[in-house]
């Protein structure tokens, strides 16, 4: 396997405490850069709330998340966030709603949503740049949550369970786009699923975190069938290998 | 567009059902001092033609609009900040529920002692009956602005004031303005009151005068002119609004 050994992401020794509940016990994890690594793990087991550290829209408690090498506590331009319950304003059309990120930056109009077409047509949108979203189906409707992260051009993408609130058609035709995404897109992607299939399926690394308080159990790194077709993932005796194996450690952790 | 006709006769047949039960009131009769609908509606076009009616309107419109144009400006205003700061909700909230609850009536008496009889007393009492529920209303909505939708503003590096401006404040927008036609209907009455409990000025005037010479039918023309012009205003307020939302908030056959 060709990986080089630099991290887009490195989480050092991470605690998160609510009161007095643990809800992270320090977790170290790196994140390589351009590749997709997958925070697997039963519910309650803290997945989303270490995507909310690295994003920087919740405060560790200790411990660092270095961005290309550096510390960052705060949101940035280096990072963009894909919301599980999409975050889109209902009052916005879809070409305001996909250009917001660069409209908070102060871009012009004209540039911004020059750069947002762009990202609409590569989404798959072209046509409902006027529409609103209660116009949109659930799967429109993240990507346009989608086209909105990567309007920014941020390096670091973070999806919260991107695909979890639209139906099984559109998830597996999303995980398919997903793949595409990370091969053209020379973004690091870090995202956030409880579906065991799914991590396996668009992954170059998988974190499996165990909960209460949440730690890395296990890393894995699916290699066979990575430059395989999309459709024949589902297929390669590697793949059901992973699931089977990740479905065995887990199953004892699920109430 | 059927339901749309079907609404307007029904609007239709409610009113028909009022007025005929006004007349048959009128002509039983109820009291003496209780006049039939056409004599109403003689006296109402009387004070019409002869423009008792308009120099009226032109005295009791100035402290209501006044009055509603600082309630409108200072309780958005302090609606906003009510529903930002949990401490000064905490502080400003109770004389705001106080004030809604008063009886305003009794309070008359004192406002003219501070501030004599003129226009300012006026304009106080319309503030007193609007301001309440445009500060309340306003609070409310902001505090409930959706939590993702800032976590959203956020992540994608908005300021403070970005995110007020250009998310919390459109997302309050419909309840904002729900608080400001419910203001607008209570400074009416206000309005009203002021006239009859303060100096009989205007359609108070009017009111007063026509009661005092046992005119009932211009006592009721009077005082259905208020009613009439108060639900004209709604309306105005009502299609400013749907001009202000654009397409954003019209029901969708895909929703």
């Amino acid at each position: 396997m060709t990986k080089s050994t630099d991290n887009a992401v490195t989480v050092r020794n991470v605690y998160k405490n609510y009161g007095k509940t643990e809800a992270l016990r320090d977790l170290s994890l790196d994140f390589p850069r351009g590749q997709l690594t997958s925070l697997l793990g039963p519910s309650g087991c803290g997945k989303t709330t270490l995507l909310k550290i690295i994003a920087g829209l919740l405060p560790a408690t200790s411990g660092e998340i270095l961005v290309n090498g550096e510390a960052v506590k705060a949101p940035g331009p280096d990072r963009a966030f894909v919301f599980q319950d999409f975050a889109l304003m209902p009052w916005a059309s879809v070409m305001r709603n996909v250009a917001f990120g660069l409209e908070l930056r102060g871009v012009v109009k004209s540039e911004r949503e020059s750069i947002a077409e762009k990202y609409i047509r590569e989404v798959g949108l072209t046509g409902f740049e006027n529409s609103y979203p209660h116009e949109l189906s659930g799967g429109m409707r993240q990507r346009v949550g989608l086209a909105r992260a990567l309007s920014v051009d941020a390096q670091v993408l973070l999806m919260d369970e991107p695909f979890s609130a639209v139906d099984e058609q559109t998830r597996r035709k999303f995980q398919e786009d997903l793949l595409g995404l990370v091969k053209n897109e020379n973004k690091t992607f870090i995202f956030v699923t409880h579906s065991i299939e799914e991590a396996v399926y668009v992954s170059d690394q998988i974190a499996i975190l165990l909960p209460r308080p949440s730690r890395v159990m296990e890393i894995i790194r699916p290699s066979g069938f990575r430059d395989k077709e999309v459709d024949s993932i589902r297929r390669d005796p590697e793949y059901l290998d992973i699931v089977d194996r990740i479905w065995a450690s887990l199953r004892s952790y699920v109430e | 567009m059927l339901v749309k006709h079907r609404a307007n006769i029904l609007k239709l047949v409610s009113a028909l059902i009022v007025f005929t039960a006004w007349e048959i009131a009128g002509r039983v009769p109820v009291s003496f001092a209780f006049p039939t609908f056409f004599e109403s509606l003689a006296a109402f076009w009387a004070l019409l033609i002869d423009g008792t009616m308009f120099t009226a309107y032109a005295e009791t419109l100035k402290p209501l609009v006044i009055g509603i144009l600082i309630s409108a400006f200072f309780g958005i205003g302090i609606g906003l900040f009510v529903g930002l700061s949990r401490s000064f909700d905490w502080l400003v909230s109770p004389i705001f529920i106080v004030m809604q609850t008063a009886p305003l009536a009794a309070l008359i008496p004192l406002l003219v002692m501070a501030y004599g009889i003129g226009l300012t007393s006026k304009v106080f009492v319309v503030c007193i009956m609007a301001m309440p529920v445009i500060v309340l209303n306003t609070g409310g909505a902001v505090r409930n602005t959706p939590s993702n939708l800032i976590e959203m503003g956020e992540a994608f590096l908005g300021s403070r004031i970005q995110i007020i401006m250009k998310i919390i404040l459109p997302s309050a927008f419909p309840i904002i303005f729900a608080g400001l036609r419910l203001g607008v209907s209570a400074g009416f009455i206000g309005a009203i009151l002021s006239e009859l409990k303060i100096t009989p000025t205007g359609v108070g005037d009017i009111i007063t005068y026509s009661r005092s010479i046992a005119d009932y039918p211009s006592m009721y023309a009077a005082i259905a002119s208020i009613i009439i012009l108060a639900v004209l205003f709604l309306n105005v307020l009502e299609r400013i609004e749907n001009k202000l939302a654009q397409g954003s908030r019209k029901p969708s056959a895909l929703d």
